[in-house]
């Protein structure tokens, strides 16, 4: 009797596992590159389109009339990275929706009549999050810098628009793939606003400020300092930007102006074991909670680090390196009350009368800080426009918050403009992270590219009234 | 057109196996077997709609019209299977002749779909193994002499496996095979027929611990051979089956904890010393690391399962060549592939009904000897579809052995043919026992002042579970 028993079980247990393997693995694993099975359905079904929110075509397949397949991409360089392509390999949105794309949802009499008139199957189409209009203007704000945009919605996680230059024509990609890919200093294909690892400069002032007010919860507001526009511990020594002098600084008013003499003092007093902790619950050194490729932000914090390595890191200097996708991560976060939704660019797949298949929804990944301390922080970056380093967003039609960065990323001095932020400030909607390669100052370069997406953002999706 | 009938007859397969596989279960609540003689007609018209449903896309999809000549002479085999063992045998137990056929008929739907002339073989195969099969139930019940041999039987299975130990032909990292004129042979399939009547006749004439230990040393034997033959897939049934049959006979579990940890103590050691174990438990562990390499048969096989998802992707539809040796070893994730996952499970829960009818065999026999080996048939039985099916879709390591009935195999599938036949010989017995158990009016036992309380004496109502320890 026991055996009987004993086998049921592990039966049950084996039909349980298979079920569950059935339902969770189905999509990834007939994404994989290595399963010949989706030659099957590529022989079958044409390749479905890929869309805006709004439903303009991003990607189609053209037949012509000897029903040869052509992809097009009608926006050509505008979405070259976050739609990617779908021969030499797939990336982007054409390879994490493949097994949409080519699968056929159409109707079974639709079916039949093509198979009778010996023809392929539409394939599903994919409806991204992405709004032609803000990645239009994204584009364009970059004009001929080198850089990232991401626009984000802090309350979804929908990704709204994604730009990274220099790029390339998904067009004409198998006539360019040789050029593109021994053409290994401009890295073309390589998309910055996930993959790109840049020196966070300024921006990380958000993180060190946060540890400060974990640190010191009641008492944060009475913190002061004297800069005379340069500070120095033992032989260490650092500058405020371009040598300014901030005179008598509050921790907001140190925030605001980014006073870097002031922040490397409150980087010397911060406990090193707790600031891992925050690190590591921002999900820096970690895999992050996206279905898409990205780099992992790196930073180092441990009780070794010397005097020096603790005031440069303070400052977002340093061996710190941060995505563009991860510091807009931190944004949405503090935007939207210290907890963080999943970024995600594939909204909804429908089948070829128009009726949907699958739709995704927002999922929450968790907190990132507490709701208080997620305030305390977008208060700080009001004040940033308001009266510090992004004030050319003062006069614009809705309030805004954020952080500035220059971040030097040689000897000479030469700094990539940051900025990351979120308007309307005390109820944000959007969040916008930009990094402009080797323009400058962040409040000089980045700020005014993020009020044109701000604008485009608003004009889009008008702010209610109510 | 095409799409059409491919499309219902997935759907309709997959009906007619789940409902066949809810007869199979509901057969339990008659007690008569007169009662359960319409639901055993019911199966076997579904069997023959399957059949029909699957060998029709065959034809359709593949325009091929060979199939349909092999479709009509399987389906003449399955009928002479029915009929013939039938009318030898009007005794024998119709669930298990349903079931065996079930299981052949789905070989041959997959097989013939994979490869044509495999299929064509193993139908040549299963033939002969029935001319053989016909004649053991009648064997089994008159040569009652057959529990004095044990000797007979430790000698011959140990000389068998020793046989292709040292004349084996390099086979998958295992030395398992050898041929005669032309025809391969994988003895350790037979062996293990050979095995269980080993122990059953040995642990029959005593369970004293001396016996045992003796005995212990006896299959350790045939167990060592078998991993020297690197054929641990076999070892590992030949092991669980002795543990369970010592178990059942003493009724001790300090034997059966004995021999997990012995068990697992081997594991070990056979990790650290054989490369193609380690690589096994490597691509269980990780397969997607290694999916070029160690990994590529787990992945496939898995590919296969997960395209085919519910209600697979249609016979002819899917993409089953790619998984390595998926005719013997991933059959089953062909089945899902093409067939689905619910018709998987449902071909799951038949090898488990079977299972059930073979432990039932062993309580309700009063013979110790016919019980052990009924218990020791069922016991591998099982653990070999647990192996195969647990493999495929990495729920354990995969081991590289058959899906009894289905899988590609003449050996196997002559083996477990004989072994079923022989199961159908023990059900004749059992009858026997108690018919004369009636006739002298002994004293009566438990069970059948059970069933005398209860008014109900069916004389064939094998499948009540019952305990029968204070016999």
């Amino acid at each position: 009797m026991i055996t009987t028993y004993l086998v049921v079980a592990t039966f049950l247990g084996m039909v349980v596992y298979l079920c569950y393997f059935v339902a969770t693995s189905e999509q990834e694993v007939l994404n994989n590159s290595f399963n010949s099975r989706q030659e099957i359905l590529i022989a079958q079904n044409y390749r479905g389109d890929i869309l805006s929110d709004k439903g303009d075509k991003l990607a189609t397949t053209t037949l012509d009339s000897e029903q040869n397949e052509t992809r097009v991409y009608p926006y050509g360089e505008i979405f070259s990275h976050v739609v990617g392509f779908s021969t030499h390999g797939r990336t982007g949105v054409e390879a994490a929706s493949n097994y949409y794309l080519i699968t056929s949802s159409a109707p079974i009499t639709d079916k039949v009549v093509n198979d009778v008139a010996g023809n392929k199957n539409p394939g599903d189409d994919v409806y991204t999050t992405l709004n032609t209009h803000v990645q239009e203007t994204a584009y364009k704000a970059l004009g001929v810098y080198d850089g990232a945009i991401i626009v984000t919605e802090p309350a979804t996680g929908k990704i709204i628009a994604m730009v990274s230059k220099p790029g390339f024509d998904p067009n004409t990609i198998d006539a360019d793939w040789e050029t593109l890919t021994k053409d290994k200093s401009s890295g073309k294909l390589l998309n910055r606003a996930t993959q790109g690892l840049y020196p966070p400069g300024s921006t990380f002032k958000i993180v060190t400020a946060l540890e400060y007010i974990k640190e010191n919860p009641d008492t944060y507001n009475n913190y002061g300092f004297q800069c005379n526009g340069r500070f120095t511990l033992g032989d260490s020594k650092i500058q405020c930007y371009h040598g300014s002098n901030h005179g008598y600084v509050d921790f907001k008013s140190s925030f605001a102006k980014s006073c870097n003499s002031s922040f490397a003092n409150i980087g010397t007093k911060l406990n090193k074991v707790a600031f891992r902790k925050t690190l590591d619950e921002l999900l820096f050194n970690q895999e992050l909670p996206v279905k898409f490729v990205y780099g992992t932000s790196s930073v180092h914090m441990e009780e070794s680090l010397s005097d020096e390595e603790i005031i440069q890191t303070s400052i977002g200097q340093g061996k710190t390196q941060i995505t563009p996708l991860h510091l807009n991560m931190i944004t949405c976060a503090i935007a939207n009350n210290g907890s963080l939704m999943k970024p995600y660019v594939v909204d909804c797949v429908t089948n070829s009368n128009n009726s949907i298949v699958k739709q995704f929804k927002s999922s929450n990944y968790g907190k990132l800080m507490s709701a208080e301390e997620a305030e305390i922080l977008r208060d700080m970056m009001k004040s940033v426009v308001t009266n510090g380093t992004a004030t050319f967003l003062k006069n614009a039609d809705y309030t805004s918050a954020g952080k500035t960065g220059s971040a030097e990323y040689n000897s000479k001095g030469d700094s990539h403009a940051w900025f990351t932020g979120f308007a309307p400030a005390d109820n944000p909607k959007v969040c916008v992270t930009i990094i402009v390669e080797g323009a400058g100052s962040g409040g000089d370069y980045a700020v005014p590219m993020a009020k044109r997406l701000f604008d485009a953002y608003f004009e889009e999706y008008p702010i209610n009234e109510e | 057109m095409q799409e059409y009938v491919a499309l219902l007859s997935k759907y309709f397969i997959a009906i007619c196996m789940a409902v066949y596989t809810l007869e199979s279960f509901l057969v339990f609540r008659f007690k008569q077997e007169e009662a359960r003689r319409g639901i055993y007609l019911r199966q076997t018209i579904l069997i023959f709609f399957i059949q029909f449903a699957a060998f029709m896309t065959l034809v359709i999809k593949s325009g091929d019209l060979q199939y349909l000549l092999f479709y009509g002479i399987v389906q003449l085999m399955l009928f002479g299977i029915i009929m013939i063992t039938d009318m030898i045998y009007p005794r024998a137990n119709r669930l298990l002749i349903n079931h065996i056929c079930l299981l052949l008929g789905i070989g041959f739907i997959i097989l013939c779909r994979l490869s044509y002339q495999r299929a064509l073989k193993q139908f040549v195969i299963v033939i002969l193994s029935m001319v053989i099969a016909m004649f053991i139930p009648s064997l089994i019940e008159k040569w009652r002499f057959l529990k004095g041999f044990k000797w007979v039987y430790a000698v011959a299975g140990i000389a068998g496996l020793s046989a292709v130990l040292i004349y084996g032909q390099f086979s998958h990292g295992a030395n398992i095979s050898f041929s005669i004129f032309g025809i391969t042979f994988q003895p350790s399939e037979f062996v293990k027929i050979l095995f269980v009547f080993y122990v059953a006749a040995s642990l029959y004439e005593s369970t004293s611990f001396l016996n045992i230990a003796f005995t212990t040393v006896f299959a350790a034997l045939h167990v060592i051979i078998l991993v020297v033959s690197k054929d641990l897939g076999s070892a590992l049934i030949f092991f669980i089956a002795y543990l369970f049959m010592v178990f059942v006979a003493t009724k001790n579990y300090l034997y059966l904890l004995l021999g997990i940890g012995g068990g697992i103590g081997s594991a070990i050691v056979a990790y650290h010393y054989f490369k193609h174990v380690q690589v096994r438990v490597q691509a269980w562990l990780d397969p997607w690391t290694y999916i070029d390499n160690q990994g590529y048969q787990v992945t496939q096989s898995l590919f296969g399962v997960g395209s085919g998802s519910w209600f697979g992707m249609g016979l002819m539809s899917g993409n089953p060549d790619t998984i390595p040796y998926v005719e013997m070893d991933s059959i089953f994730s062909a089945i899902c592939e093409e067939m689905g996952v619910i018709f998987g499970i449902m071909l799951i829960l038949i090898c488990i009904s079977c299972f059930i009818m073979m432990m039932n065999m062993a309580l309700l026999i009063k013979d110790n000897f016919y019980r052990y080996i009924s218990y020791g048939l069922g016991v591998i039985y099982i653990f070999q579809v647990f192996l195969t099916i647990g493999g495929s879709i990495k729920f354990i390591p995969l081991t590289g052995v058959t899906l009894p009935l289905v899988s590609y195999g003449g050996s196997s599938v002559m083996s477990t043919l004989l072994m079923f036949y022989i199961v159908q010989g023990l059900y004749l017995i059992r009858q026997k026992e108690e018919r004369n158990g009636r006739r002298k009016k002994r004293r009566p036992n438990r069970e059948q002042r059970y069933r005398r309380e209860t008014e109900t004496i069916p004389p064939e109502d094998d499948l009540v579970f019952l305990d029968r320890e204070t016999e």
